[in-house]
């Protein structure tokens, strides 16, 4: 038996034994995930468990060292984790922005003590993180920000506004674009900072979105003191650090999907005829998107293979958000159009709260958050196609 | 399933790409159009691309081939893809090789594959019958007579079917007409009595011919596989076949692409270099886009063949809709991006525009396989 044979053998023991039951259905709402912090509400005693289990292997982060709260897992280790935990359906015991985002960024860039001091709580589940990058002024030009951080020898004194941070009314800290220095090009000046969200002076502000829900929230800093040590790299090189992190976070958002195939969902609202979806357009559009869905499936899977074999996905990142989240919208018209009226019931236990009706609407953001797909296309254009201008 | 290239794979795709950029480029095929060849592609070619060892890519070595699998075909006509090269690899190399190879008796196979190996032979799969892709829908019939049968019916779109030293006829020995089950191979040879061949120049100035089957008699032994059973032959043969023109598809539509975006970082207008219009920049954006999701495609429907899944047919299906859409779309997207010029016969786009839409025809267009995708996936 293969090393890896072994590992697989050991991870699907391990999985069958630990992973309680009712951590193994699909999760029906956004509620029943679990991103922890220091307010969470665990909605079952399972769910507890399954994040004290899981990170306590090192499995939220299985990739990063042990010494910060990993497993030190290889890529093909990794690959075989989350087979296991796909055969069996287990839930992902933590969703967290300090996972997906922060991490690999404080991983690259961070000092050993700051890695020491805020990787492990993210790993345990136990400080919650927001991010702070875009302001009312700056969106897809997000390098013209304006919140400013003076230099006030200990410590940073922070004043300005964030919006569309997302859950940052839970979130225990944030990770913060801030100008530092005004007085070169936009990208120089740009520091990125770490604080707690109860710092005084931190005041965010829920934003109803329209899915019903307030994921977002517009945040002020008001006289926001933050120590010098709390700040990640060096002074005014913030920008690399937040296209890096932008990176990891657009590869996150391409990959999100449905657990189950739009054909599957689309026979369950509208029964066979003669075994064939009573629509026959849409059938069509339907057969289309699973094709696209599995080829970008294939394509997430070559590029992985390419990031084992050492090729830096790069630019490509904006690629796979882009097809991804494009894909992920056109899926949920589909799926809405197949509902029909049952699809669209916007509240109401028979329709979970109008589960399906809600995240079809949140789904139209998937192609705005973390960079527009107008701004996907123009980074392919520019990095990857190497077209002039722009 | 490995979604990338081994080491020896990178080397082949490297000999294959010099090998048609050298022997077989888009000037070649201009030749043989504006010259009005009689065969239709270089004879001289098809036997360096024997010595290459293109045509025994499917054939076993027992028979002459080297058997390097589909992967490795899908390498090469994706070279040939890129350059338009017109060559008997896929009637011959691909469709006759895999019937003969998974239908054959042990004497056909002896008899023929190492032929087809060497160059020497060349053949034509005669299964459709109509504008549209439908095996089902075939008509032509095999009725028994003396020890053999008598065949009746027309055959178009009969890739190297003007050129071709055998033919392989898929002819209903059963069932009615759109019956998927009771159809049977047979070698016909082009010279019986009874048999009349008409060369079709198609749009993409490639081969193709209409036949006609007048009363041909062939012996018993002409029979490829069992009488009855030639579906599921040609169920191999056909997935064959529509994934190497996914895999011609994934060249000619990158292709098309590449010289487009060249094109658009050259020409000036409004005093500015066209490819810094943001229109164009996105449209190109997103056809590079489509066609890296096609690229994971085409490998995924050839590793499923090599491997053998189940599946397979289904992958195939998936990846010949999927490039048909995406290669059509590079190629129209490029003439208009072209300007004037994309309407010339000068530039090459329109040639690839050509040979795509062809291409995606054959063996069935984006929607027959989304029909078959529905089917397998069941709604
Ligand atoms: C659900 C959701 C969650 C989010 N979460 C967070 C978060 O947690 N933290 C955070 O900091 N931000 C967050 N965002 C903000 C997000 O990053 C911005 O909304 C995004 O970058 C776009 O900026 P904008 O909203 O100002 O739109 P704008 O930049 O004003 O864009 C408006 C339109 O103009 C187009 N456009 C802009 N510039 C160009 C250009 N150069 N070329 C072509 N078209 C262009 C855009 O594509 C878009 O269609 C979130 C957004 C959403 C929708």
């Amino acid at each position: 038996m293969s090393d890896l044979d072994k590992f697989r053998a050991e991870t699907r023991a391990w999985l069958e034994e630990n992973c309680p039951p009712e951590m193994r259905k699909p999760v029906k709402s956004d509620e029943e995930s679990c991103w922890g912090g220091r307010n969470w509400v665990f909605t079952s005693d399972d769910q507890k468990i399954w994040l004290e289990r899981m990170s306590a292997k090192g499995w939220t982060v299985p990739t990063w060292d042990e010494k910060y709260g990993g497993a030190g897992l290889t890529r093909a280790e990794e690959q075989i984790l989350k087979q296991e935990m796909k055969r069996i359906g287990a839930r992902s015991p933590l969703s967290s922005f300090g996972i997906w985002m922060l991490g690999p960024a404080l991983l690259k860039f961070g000092s050993e003590e700051q890695k020491l001091e805020y990787l492990p709580p993210i790993a345990r589940g136990e400080i919650r993180w927001c991010q702070g990058y875009s302001e009312p002024g700056s969106g897809s030009d997000l390098a013209s920000l304006q919140t400013k951080a003076e230099d006030k020898g200990d410590h940073y004194l922070v004043n300005g506004q964030k919006v569309w941070t997302s859950y940052a009314d839970k979130a225990d800290w944030i990770f913060c674009l801030v100008r530092t220095d005004n007085s070169g090009s936009k990208h120089e000046g740009i520091s990125f900072l770490l604080f707690d969200m109860t710092t005084p002076g931190v005041e965010p502000k829920p934003i109803k979105l329209i899915s019903g829900k307030s994921p977002f929230c517009e945040t002020f800093f008001t006289d926001v003191k933050v120590p010098k040590e709390n700040l990640v790299g060096v002074e005014g090189q913030g920008w690399n650090i937040a296209k890096y992190l932008l990176t990891h976070e657009r590869e996150m958002i391409g990959d999100i999907g449905l657990g189950r195939s739009v054909s599957e969902m689309a026979v369950d609202y509208m029964g066979l005829e003669d075994g064939k979806l009573p629509d026959p357009i849409l059938r069509g559009e339907i057969a289309q998107a699973e094709v696209d869905d599995w080829a970008f499936k294939m394509t997430m899977m070559r590029m992985l293979s390419e990031a084992k074999a050492g090729v830096s996905l790069g630019a490509k990142s904006s690629m796979l958000k882009y097809y991804g989240t494009e894909l992920n919208k056109r899926k949920f018209e589909l799926l809405i159009n197949a509902a029909g009226g049952d699809g669209l019931e916007w509240e109401g236990e028979r329709s979970n709260d109008g589960h399906l009706a809600r995240t079809w609407m949140r789904t139209k953001g998937n192609s705005i958050e973390g960079g527009t797909s107008e701004v996907m296309l123009n980074i392919i254009s520019k990095r990857i196609l190497e077209l002039p201008g722009g | 399933m490995k979604l990338l290239l081994t080491e020896d794979e990178v080397m082949l795709q490297d000999a294959a790409a010099g090998f048609f950029r050298d022997k077989a480029p888009v000037t070649e095929l201009r030749k043989l159009r504006d010259t009005e060849d009689a065969t239709g592609f270089s004879r001289g070619l098809w036997q360096d691309m024997a010595e290459m060892g293109f045509s025994g890519i499917l054939i076993p070595e027992e028979h002459g081939g080297n058997d390097m699998g589909y992967r490795a075909m899908g390498l090469v006509a994706e070279e040939m893809g890129k350059n338009l090269s017109a060559s008997p690899f896929l009637s011959t190399a691909i469709l006759a090789a895999t019937a003969i190879r998974k239908g054959g008796s042990a004497e056909q196979q002896a008899e023929w594959l190492p032929k087809i190996a060497g160059g020497s032979t060349i053949m034509a799969l005669a299964l459709d019958e109509g504008g549209k892709h439908n095996p089902a829908k075939t008509a032509t019939t095999a009725t028994p007579s003396g020890n053999g049968f008598r065949l009746n019916g027309a055959k178009a779109m009969v890739v190297d079917g003007h050129v071709a030293d055998k033919f392989i006829v898929a002819a209903r020995t059963s069932g009615a007409v759109g019956d998927p089950d009771g159809l049977s191979l047979f070698l016909v040879d082009p010279k019986s009595k009874g048999v009349s061949t008409e060369r079709t120049i198609m749009a993409d100035s490639r081969n193709a011919a209409r036949i006609v089957l007048d009363d041909v008699e062939v012996d018993g032994d002409a029979l490829i596989g069992e009488t009855g059973k030639g579906g599921e032959i040609l169920d191999l043969v056909l997935n064959a076949g529509r994934a190497a023109l996914s895999a011609e598809l994934l060249g000619s539509g990158s292709q098309a692409f590449e010289n487009t975006v060249e094109y658009i970082k050259e020409r000036k207008q409004f005093g500015r270099i066209i490819g810094e219009f943001q229109a164009l920049q996105h449209r190109a954006s997103h056809l590079y886009s489509e066609i890296e999701v096609c690229r994971s495609a085409v490998l995924a429907a050839l590793s499923a063949l090599d491997m053998g899944l189940p599946d397979a047919g289904t992958y195939v299906s998936m990846a010949k809709a999927k490039l048909g859409n995406v290669a059509r779309l590079a190629s129209v997207e490029g003439i208009q991006m072209h300007g004037g010029v994309g309407m010339t016969d000068e530039f090459d786009v329109g040639l690839f525009a050509k040979r795509i839409r062809v291409a995606q025809e054959m063996f069935g267009d984006t929607n027959y396989h989304l029909e078959q995708v529905a089917q397998s996936k069941k709604f």
